[in-house]
């Protein structure tokens, strides 16, 4: 480990070359939109959200997968970047069915406060409407696959930090979604323990606990880095 | 055949450069009291036009003349003309027949006195055998591919011995860098360079992995080398377990090959009891395993991350880089991978030298590359040809041109990541520099040719079709982008499109290339992009006069949008 020096957006700043862009930039209160990576859990690189411009790379990089180095010089906003963040989005408001106002999520959800920083009102992409059926057989939570974006942070805490693994992804492409188990319903799911951390890390509606009402659904997400820091701490 | 006296002692282990030289000479004596081999191919296109009865005809008839002494006749490798299968070859005088069937079995081996059956007489003397050059398909197919005293009699394994009994880790690495090899699998990233990195990489484990997942739509080279020279990828493949300090190689071959993955088994098992791999390769520290992994066919998994992740047993899902493999693949360990006809390169040049490998080809791109030439072509097949032969010559003096009638109106290289080349760039060398500024890539080696009666937005469809299809689904811009872009493509060529549309696709294809995840995401706007680079006039013809010009979307001069229902 080392301590470099780097810019972001003009601003010098100093990082450790074990850090990515964005734990560097979060460090200085940049913001960098992001929606697969979570604190606490391993880095998955799919939303393509956190891309920023590095210099001498003509490609754009992914910021919670790219370390920092001595000399970077990262841009973290451009016009371009707008428009493909802007696009990203609104693909995945195209891709599913998110009826906002009828969301256990409405006014929590990470999909919704990206859509609003970004400034979308409107997409202009057609609806894909795909038919996706809900799974409701879990005595406390419900996973709606409508509202999924497929970010892998239930797969992910449920593998990483549960150690259960009920989560995966089954299915290519437009087609992957979720399943428990062996594509088993979820409340037949022999390896589930219930715990309920899918549900907490899972930035939309998608997974909820029943009895939620519109807007009712508030995650809490925080206890993932308490976690990891505990088991740190003993190992 | 007889194991000689001296391997006998060793339990039959080839352990230098003299043991090859035995088995050699007593190949080539055999040969010599042989008065023909008929060499019948049993790749999958001829199997697949029952060569393998020809084969038991032919062996039949031998035995039934009680010829068997003089004549012997034994499975081959590719010929290349795989449209006119089944094929045999007749040594001495390497007549080529086609369209053998069992039924000319007497035919042929009364030629071997009479002359040549000129009915099945294939005209080798024409530029689809003459203009090619043979490196990665050397000996045409004329060797048993399941047979590794074939392999040794045509200087089988002497690169490997060399390596490991003359050469350093280093002075391998160093051949390989002189050669100018680049990699086979579609980048053309430089072999020696990655192979050095490797090397470089310090780790208890190291891993060498063959990339014959070979996913792109019609091309076939991979799966052709792979069962024609099974034995040379696998000393290709030792050869870099040595210069690496690897002890175990996969080799990644789709289960849709079967033919391909009985071969390696086979090819596997024979080196290991020959001792060309296992412990202790020609006597000395150096040891290096081959085990087979099989992919159930999805084209992201040959993607090296992808490939690497599958292998694990996981997903195939790509994974950022860096890591790069080379520092962190296989179970984390440093991994070098390659494309098959790369590693096919290797032994030659280990067995010539790198400088002899660097008179072929360009500046830039050296040696030779194999095409699966495909479409509308006259003569389809398996070619090769050193690198910078300009795309003319491929198709029109090796490939005979388009159908009588019919005007040539493009070329498709690189696969689902590449682009349409127009007439106007023909002349253009064939090397991995020159096809991307052509808004096209090398690829593996598909090459689809295209006439006028074929539709260049049909084309992009088809493309972007496989794309969204083969997706893995991990990042949103590949896994919803492709689908929008197919959508698009489809009102384009059903006549529902406007110029907004047009203007949206050109939008998601900046943004789908430039922001995906992996290869696949960032290379299928390639298509799309370089149609309408060179034919923009024909999505013009869709969207605004609602015409196919080439007659595919709807007949010529017919409107192509739907007819309304009449119910
Ligand atoms: C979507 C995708 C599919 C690929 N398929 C293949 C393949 O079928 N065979 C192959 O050798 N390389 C394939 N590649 C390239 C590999 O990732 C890798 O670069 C290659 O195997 C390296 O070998 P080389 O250096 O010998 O070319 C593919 C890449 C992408 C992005
Ligand atoms: S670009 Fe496509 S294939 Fe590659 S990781 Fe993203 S979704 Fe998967
Ligand atoms: S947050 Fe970096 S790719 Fe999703």
């Amino acid at each position: 480990m080392r301590v470099v020096t780097l810019s972001i957006n003009g601003q010098h700043l100093s990082g450790r070359n074990d850090e990515s862009v964005l734990q560097v930039a979060r460090a200085h209160n940049i913001d960098i939109p992001t929606l697969c990576q979570l604190d606490g859990l391993s880095t998955w690189g799919g939303c393509r959200l956190c891309l920023v411009h590095v210099e001498g790379n003509n490609k754009l990089v992914p910021a919670c997968v790219t370390n920092v180095f001595e000399g970077m010089v990262v841009q973290t906003e451009s016009e371009r970047l707008a428009r493909y963040r802007r696009m990203i989005i609104e693909m995945l408001f195209s891709e599913g069915n998110h009826i906002c106002s009828v969301c256990v999520s409405n006014g929590n959800c990470e999909l919704q406060d990206a859509a609003q920083s970004q400034g979308i009102d409107h997409i202009s992409l057609p609806y894909l409407y795909p038919e996706r059926t809900v799974d409701a057989s879990h005595d406390r939570f419900t996973f709606d696959p409508n509202r999924c974006v497929l970010c892998t942070r239930c797969v992910r805490v449920c593998d990483e930090v549960e150690g259960a693994h009920t989560w995966d992804v089954a299915g290519r492409g437009i087609k992957a979604h979720l399943i428990t188990d062996l594509n088993q319903p979820w409340g037949e799911s022999s390896s589930c323990t219930s715990c309920g951390k899918c549900v907490q890390v899972c930035p939309t509606g998608a997974l909820f606990e029943k009895g939620k009402g519109a807007g009712e659904m508030v995650k809490k997400n925080e206890f993932l880095v308490y976690l990891e820091e505990m088991r740190q701490k003993r190992s | 055949m007889q194991t000689p006296q001296h391997l006998d002692a060793k339990n039959g282990r080839i352990v230098n450069l003299d043991d090859l030289k035995t088995i050699a000479e007593q190949e080539a004596l055999l040969k010599s009291q042989l008065k023909h081999r008929i060499f019948v191919c049993m790749g999958t296109a001829c199997q697949s036009c029952q060569s393998a009865d020809v084969l038991d005809s032919l062996t039949r008839e031998v035995s039934t003349r009680g010829g068997q002494a003089e004549c012997l006749v034994t499975p081959g490798g590719c010929q290349g003309n795989c449209a006119e299968a089944p094929l045999v070859v007749v040594e001495p005088g390497g007549q080529l027949y086609r369209g053998v069937a069992p039924g000319d079995a007497a035919s042929v081996i009364d030629s071997l006195k009479t002359g040549p059956v000129k009915r099945l007489l294939c005209d080798t003397t024409a530029p689809f055998f003459t203009e090619q050059t043979r490196l990665v398909t050397e000996y045409r197919g004329l060797v048993n591919p399941e047979r590794i005293e074939d392999y040794i009699a045509v200087g089988g394994y002497i690169g490997l011995l060399t390596a490991v009994t003359e050469l350093t880790p280093d002075e391998v690495i160093q051949q390989v860098t002189r050669s100018g090899l680049r990699g086979r699998g579609g980048a053309g990233y430089p072999t020696g360079l990655k192979w050095s990195t490797v090397a470089k990489a310090v780790s208890e484990q190291k891993y060498v992995i063959c990339n014959a997942d070979e996913g792109d739509p019609g091309a076939f080279m991979n799966r052709s080398v792979l069962e024609d020279y099974p034995f040379r990828v696998l000393e290709g493949m030792a050869i870099a377990g040595y210069a690496l300090g690897a002890t175990q190689g996969y080799v990644y071959v789709r289960a849709e090959y079967p033919l391909a993955v009985k071969r390696i088994e086979k090819a596997i098992a024979g080196a290991q009891r020959h001792g060309l791999l296992g412990n202790n390769i020609a006597n000395t520290q150096f040891s290096f395993h081959v085990e087979v992994r099989l992919g159930a066919g999805a084209f992201v998994c040959g993607e090296e991350t992808a490939l690497i992740s599958s292998i694990e047993g996981g997903r195939g899902l790509p994974c950022p880089r860096p890591p790069y493999p080379a520092e962190s693949g296989l179970w984390g360990h440093p991994t070098l991978i390659n494309n098959v006809e790369t590693y096919t390169n290797i032994a030659p040049i280990i067995r010539n030298g790198g400088d002899w490998f660097a008179k072929i080809g360009t500046e830039k791109s050296k040696g030779t590359k194999t095409f699966a030439l495909s479409g509308r072509v006259k003569n389809t097949g398996l070619v090769e040809v050193p690198l910078g032969t300009t795309l003319r010559k491929i198709i029109f003096d090796i490939g005979g041109g388009v159908p009588e009638g019919h005007k040539f109106k493009a070329v498709q290289t690189g696969g689902p990541a590449g682009g349409c080349i127009p007439a106007e760039h023909l002349d253009a060398p064939i090397d991995y520099e020159s096809l991307q500024s052509l808004g096209s890539f090398m690829g593996s080696g598909g090459m689809i040719v295209m006439d006028d009666t074929s539709c260049m937005v049909d084309v992009a469809k088809f493309f972007m079709d496989f794309c969204a299809t083969e997706s893995c689904g991990k990042c949103i811009p590949c896994r919803v982008g492709t689908v929008h872009m197919r959508d698009i493509l489809n009102k384009i060529t059903t006549g529902e499109a406007s110029l907004e549309d047009l203007a949206q696709l050109e939008e998601l294809c900046d943004m789908v290339k430039y922001t995906s995840l992996c290869g696949l995401g960032q290379g299928a706007p390639n298509p799309v992009l370089s149609t309408l680079r060179y034919f923009k006039d024909e999505y013009m013809a869709h969207i605004i006069d609602h015409l196919c010009p080439a007659g595919v979307c709807a007949g010529k001069g017919q409107d192509i949008r739907r007819p309304a229902c009449v119910l």
